[in-house]
């Protein structure tokens, strides 16, 4: 099924508005800290709904999946290796019953993340056992309905690239990949904001970007870095809000709405076409980032 | 070259069947085990430690000069131990309960054999109960713990103060590494030490070892 918002996205027109942290938001609906949130997928797909729900409120127009560590190397570690068919089509079944509510369109980006296993030759994990696990969970999402696979979080391009091979094996859903830049500027692997564009337009993505790490001082930094390789697809940024510091036995992170939303300003002003949040981002953060780059190009268009 | 620049060398570039060519070469000439691993060997890591704080190297330089410097160690502990000198002491390690992530973990426990400890890793989802049992039957006295998660690294301190209560509880000297945690959050759950990086952890960790020998 054909999603104008996405068609219109990739043609040129206007900048998407991601979500921002599930997990932390489904621990406040009785997730235990450390079990496999995808576990509610399959459990109570009404709290994974509501969150998304919340998202949307706020404005957001991509709502990404609680299918983050949804492969069966990650699950199985929860001894829930054999869930992985039923737990990705229920998170992706949770986004499209909220998503089809809504009066206006809405992308659901199926969300994968790493194995947690290094890839040959740095680790022990093969390609193609990595390619198959991801193949398994992008079908599942295929199937569930998601607009677009959403692959996040990445250190290792190897391991986007047996990523992309996997969900191209099994659906031909658009291919969006994030990567983190956490180390120095570059991921823990190595791998620079440049090098990264490079590799994945080799790769085939249809949008490519940084998500997670470190604040959005960092973030934008990677941003521009990202620019100076050719790329000739959409630039995505999912910045954390800050970095999580303790108060008392609670985790607050250091960036508030507004810091956010002059983050997501600067990166809009930038050309960043798609910007969300990540760890720390709430609701409250991803409204107050649409607000800013309303203003943004009203300004913009008074300048002209 | 000199012999010990080869071996540093070596190590740097993670070159594993080179090391080991020259490693047993070397104790073939007659050389000892103790100045080809701390003249030759160890300086290796030792300055690779230090690119990998600078950002000059990452995590597959660090893990292939790792299985270098292990495989060194493997031929040459035997040769030590028979020599009298002593391994540096054992270490538990685990990713704490709730959270399944070992890339670093793994990293630290491969580094930490390679400068010489003996280490007991319990992998991950590891709880207060498992820390205590393998403290209590190995006899060591040194514990390492992970977290990446802001949600189960909230959990350490209750795990340390669990083992705190053993018998032997306040002889262990505890570290504490991952990703979102910091200096003021491990002195706070009363750990006795903490290092952002792998390299680092592994000097902390010689510091705990040198504080708890009596």
């Amino acid at each position: 099924m054909a999603n104008l918002l996405y068609e219109k996205w990739l043609d040129g027109e206007g900048v998407l508005v991601g979500d921002g942290a599930m997990g932390t938001m489904l621990q406040a609906t009785g997730l235990e800290p450390g079990d496999a949130p995808e576990r509610l997928n399959g459990e109570n797909p009404d709290a994974v709904r509501s969150v998304h729900e919340a998202y949307l409120r706020a404005g957001s127009d991509v709502i990404t999946t609680n299918t983050f560590g949804g492969n069966s190397l990650r699950l199985a570690l929860h001894d829930a290796g054999d869930k992985v068919f039923e737990w990705n089509k229920a998170g992706a079944a949770a986004a499209r019953q909220a998503a089809d509510a809504q009066e206006r369109e809405v992308i659901i980006a199926g969300s994968v993340g790493p194995t947690g296993s290094l890839l040959q030759p740095v680790g022990d994990l093969h390609f193609d056992e990595a390619k198959d696990d991801f193949a398994e969970q992008c079908a599942a999402l295929a199937e569930g309905g998601v607009d677009v696979i959403l692959i996040e979080t990445m250190s290792d391009l190897e391991e986007v690239r047996a990523a992309i091979k996997g969900a191209r094996a099994v659906c031909d859903l658009p291919v969006f990949c994030t990567m983190t830049f956490d180390t120095h500027g570059r991921t823990m692997m190595g791998t620079s904001p440049e090098e990264a564009v490079r590799a994945v337009a080799g790769f085939g993505v249809q949008a490519f970007g940084s998500n997670c790490g470190n604040g959005p001082n960092e973030m934008e930094e990677i941003a521009g870095k990202m620019f100076r390789a050719p790329s000739g697809f959409p630039l995505i940024i999912q910045a954390n809000a800050g970095v999580p510091k303790m108060e008392g036995n609670q985790v607050v992170y250091e960036a508030g709405p507004e810091r956010m939303a002059d983050h997501a300003r600067r990166c809009s002003d930038l050309g960043i076409r798609y910007i969300g949040g990540c760890c720390g981002t709430t609701p409250v953060h991803i409204q107050a980032m649409i607000e800013a780059m309303k203003g943004s190009g009203e300004q913009g268009s008074e300048e002209s | 070259m000199s012999r010990n620049q080869e071996l540093t060398e070596g190590i740097i570039r993670g070159d594993r069947e080179n090391v080991i060519r020259l490693v047993r070469e070397d104790l073939e000439a007659g050389r000892g085990p103790v100045p080809i691993l701390n003249e030759g060997l160890s300086p290796g890591m030792e300055k690779l430690g230090d690119q990998f704080g600078r950002g000059e190297v990452f995590i597959p330089e660090l893990m292939a000069a790792s299985k270098a410097m292990n495989a060194a160690m493997e031929i040459l502990r035997p040769l030590l131990e028979a020599t009298g000198v002593e391994p540096l002491g054992k270490v538990v390690m685990g990713t704490v309960k709730g959270d399944m992530h070992d890339i670093g973990k793994n990293l630290v426990c491969m580094m930490l054999r390679g400068a010489g400890f003996d280490v007991i890793d319990l992998g991950v989802n590891t709880s207060a109960e498992q820390f205590i049992e393998a403290l209590e039957n190995s006899g060591a006295r040194i514990l390492g713990m992970s977290a990446l998660l802001t949600t189960t690294m909230n959990r350490m301190g209750a795990i340390i103060e669990t083992i705190r209560k053993a018998s032997f509880g306040e002889e262990v000297g505890i570290m504490v590494g991952g990703a979102p945690l910091d200096e003021i959050f491990a002195a706070n759950i009363g750990a006795n030490g903490y290092a952002k990086e792998a390299p680092l952890a592994v000097e902390r960790f010689k510091e705990l070892h040198a504080a708890l020998r009596p």
